[in-house]
């Protein structure tokens, strides 16, 4: 089968308008790559489509993640010490290409910078990614990253934070593409609970220095949450609560666990609109 | 391990032009950088002001001078090693951190980074540790100015180095274990990475070696840059004219970095820096990094990594917990790929054996991390620098701490089953 190349952000832009045209906020949901076994993560995305995730961000796992929390953190080392390689892991996004939404990686720069910010791209592009997420790749120091993510089609998701200065907000809104990553919280993923004064008012920072969809991740964890956070931003990503319901349980109910976690989120983000 | 084995040299740039590319953004030649998460621009941001307030405010560095003076114990001496010397074929000058307050170099860093957190206001330090060197000078440092203090140290650095935990606690300090990963030093400073990244407004992550986000490792280098101050000096004093080459082990790179410094402009003098080789280069169980490892990015800048074609970090392997890391800081990848610096390696076989023999010869217990120095010099000092050379060592901190772990992995007797009973052997 030929790889067809689309256009990564024109693909995000496009879930974001059906979600927003359904009166509700995207929903995009985390889970690691080959947790806890490809097999099983290939049903696990499989069942947070079907359950109503609009994106999906897919884990490659590193061996040093600093942004994470224990939760992530172990179900990476997981698959790590199942020796599963990155060409694994993209193999198996290739086995999702029947999912009808944009998927995004979500790695750190090390992973890009030691196969080459070319052949990355190009891996990624080839597997049928729309994009990337790289938590350790600050816009300053992005640029060599993005002349081959724009050679590809390859959107890339920055992060901002509530003490991002506003000249870095300015650079973070002109170097995005796909939506603006706005973190909940000061801290690692899957820890501690969003702070919603905070994070309201960094995304109306954000929406004052560009035009892409901002969407909320890191401390968004449930309903209720992902049903806040829905009532000021674009998008709400939820990652480690997803990881632990595919973790906690024998492996041939990890689907049915993550589906059932997903519609609730998915009930949240339109719940207050 | 042969000093021709390193990269081939280039025209070093001046001292000038080095100073443009730090100043500039941060990065030496192309190492160095900020990739950290957003959300730490804006302490590092922060950090750079109060560096440069600093580096313009004369009390700081009158305040930082009386600290090294008395209560660190400076300067230290510049001793000649007439025993170490006969045996090693060259002429051996120790320069004696290990006579400095806390046993090593690491408070010259820490009391500097200390003034810099009062100067921003913050009320906590964390700090990583490997041997546990870092983090008893950061835990001093934290009782000295009232500071809260936390350290994470890896927990199989923690049941290696069991003597420095204890004096951490003594000082007030809470030590973490971190369980995760290869439970070593990488492991350590992912930890506090993470705890920086969760408490940035109040905390100051106080990072122990001259690695790192910029402007860390230009901030360390200039805090134990007061090693070659002082070197310099006393090498005019005590000897004249200039030494051949200047040693010390590298792991993240302080030690070396502040031990070059003020020699890097000074030409004909050779700068080598000898890294840990565990079992040795090509072994797998190596912590080599100059000499084994590829350009990649790690806690925050580019540097040269031990990474895998797939770009996960490779354990390290090394005697030494301090030297015990897959990374080194990026102003020593620089100058390896300048070809002004040259870093060779010592194996833990070469390591145990410069250890002992600094014992023996000079009365003076190394800790394991220069004893990687001592055992490359008198393995390769004489080969490679030739009969007689003038050399600086770093003996960069003593060795108390190390002494059960060396006893129990080099299963020597020295009578310690005789002292204690056969059931009490050393390191259990």
């Amino acid at each position: 089968m030929t790889p067809v190349t689309v256009n990564g952000s024109e693909q995000i832009a496009a879930a974001f308008e059906r979600a927003a045209a359904e009166d509700r906020a995207a929903l995009i949901v985390y889970l690691t790559a080959c947790f806890p076994d490809p097999a099983t993560s290939r049903a696990c995305f499989e069942a947070a489509v079907e359950a109503g995730a609009d994106i999906l961000e897919i884990g490659v796992p590193f061996s040093d993640p600093m942004m994470d929390g224990p939760i992530i953190q172990q179900a990476n080392q997981h698959v790590l010490d199942a020796g599963t390689s990155v060409g694994e892991q993209l193999d198996l996004v290739r086995s999702l290409g029947h999912l009808d939404v944009p998927k995004l990686v979500m790695t750190y720069v090390t992973i890009a910078d030691t196969r080459g910010y070319a052949s990355f791209a190009d891996e990624l592009a080839d597997a049928g990614l729309a994009g990337v997420i790289l938590p350790d790749l600050p816009v300053p120091e992005a640029d060599a990253w993005l002349a081959e993510a724009r050679r590809r089609d390859l959107a890339t998701v920055f992060l901002a934070s509530s003490i991002s200065s506003d000249e870095r907000l300015d650079a973070i809104g002109q170097a995005s593409s796909g939506w603006v990553y706005a973190t909940g919280l000061l801290g690692v993923t899957g820890v501690k609970s969003i702070a919603g004064d905070i994070t309201r008012d960094l995304v109306g920072r954000v929406r004052a220095r560009t035009d892409l969809p901002v969407a909320v991740g890191i401390g968004v964890k449930d309903r209720a949450s992902a049903a806040e956070v829905a009532t000021y931003a674009d998008g709400v990503i939820v990652g480690s609560s997803i990881v632990s319901a595919a973790a906690d349980g024998d492996p041939a109910g990890a689907p049915a666990r993550v589906a059932a976690l997903v519609r609730e989120l998915r009930e949240g983000v339109a719940a207050n609109r | 391990m042969s000093m021709t084995e390193t990269p081939a040299s280039s025209v070093a740039p001046s001292v000038d032009e080095r100073a443009d590319d730090v100043v500039r953004d941060g990065y030496f030649g192309r190492f160095g950088g900020q990739y950290v998460p957003e959300s730490l621009s804006g302490a590092l941001a922060q950090l750079v002001d109060a560096w440069a307030d600093a580096q313009a405010d004369p009390a700081f560095e009158a305040e930082l001078d009386d600290l090294r003076r008395n209560y660190g114990g400076r300067p230290t001496p510049l001793y000649r090693a007439s025993r170490l010397s006969e045996e090693a074929g060259v002429e051996v000058w120790l320069k004696r951190e290990d006579l400095a307050h806390t046993g090593s170099h690491k408070l010259n860093n820490v009391v500097g980074q200390a003034l810099l957190t009062r100067r921003m206001g913050k009320p906590r330090v964390i700090a990583e540790t490997g041997a546990g060197q870092h983090g008893v000078a950061t835990a001093t440092a934290a009782a000295l100015f009232g500071l809260d203090c936390t350290v994470y140290m890896g927990a199989e650095d923690v049941r290696r180095q069991r003597l420095n935990v204890v004096r951490m606690q003594l000082l007030g300090t809470e030590v973490v274990p971190v369980d995760s990963g290869t439970r070593t030093l990488k492991d350590a400073i992912n930890e506090a990475m993470r705890d920086w990244v969760s408490n940035v407004d109040d905390t100051h992550y106080l990072i122990g070696s001259a690695m790192g986000p910029h402007p860390f490792p230009t901030i360390v280098r200039e805090l134990q840059k007061i090693i070659s101050v002082e070197s310099t000096q006393q090498f005019t004093d005590q000897v004249g004219g200039r030494p051949d080459a200047v040693i010390a082990c590298v792991g993240g790179g302080s030690n070396a970095i502040g031990s070059f410094a003020e020699w890097i402009g000074i030409d004909g003098v050779k700068l080598i820096g000898v890294e840990a080789a565990g079992e040795g280069v090509g072994s797998g169980r190596s912590a080599a990094t100059i000499s084994e490892g590829r350009e990649a990015v790690l806690h925050g800048s580019r540097s040269i990594v031990l990474v895998n074609d797939d770009g996960q970090v490779k354990p390290a392997h090394s005697v030494s917990a301090g030297l015990d890391y897959p990374g080194v800081g990026p102003e020593h990848a620089w100058l390896a790929s300048t070809g002004r610096g040259i870093y060779v390696s010592a194996t833990d076989a070469d390591a145990l054996h410069g250890f002992r023999r600094t014992c023996e010869l000079e009365g003076i217990i190394p800790a394991l991390e220069p004893a990687h120095a001592v055992g490359w010099l008198l393995r390769h000092g004489c080969d490679e620098l030739g009969e007689g050379a003038k050399i600086v060592l770093t003996m960069s901190g003593r060795g108390d701490k190390d002494v059960d772990e060396v006893v129990e992995v080099a299963g020597w007797d020295v009578g310690v089953a005789k002292a204690f009973g056969e059931d009490t052997g050393a390191g259990s």
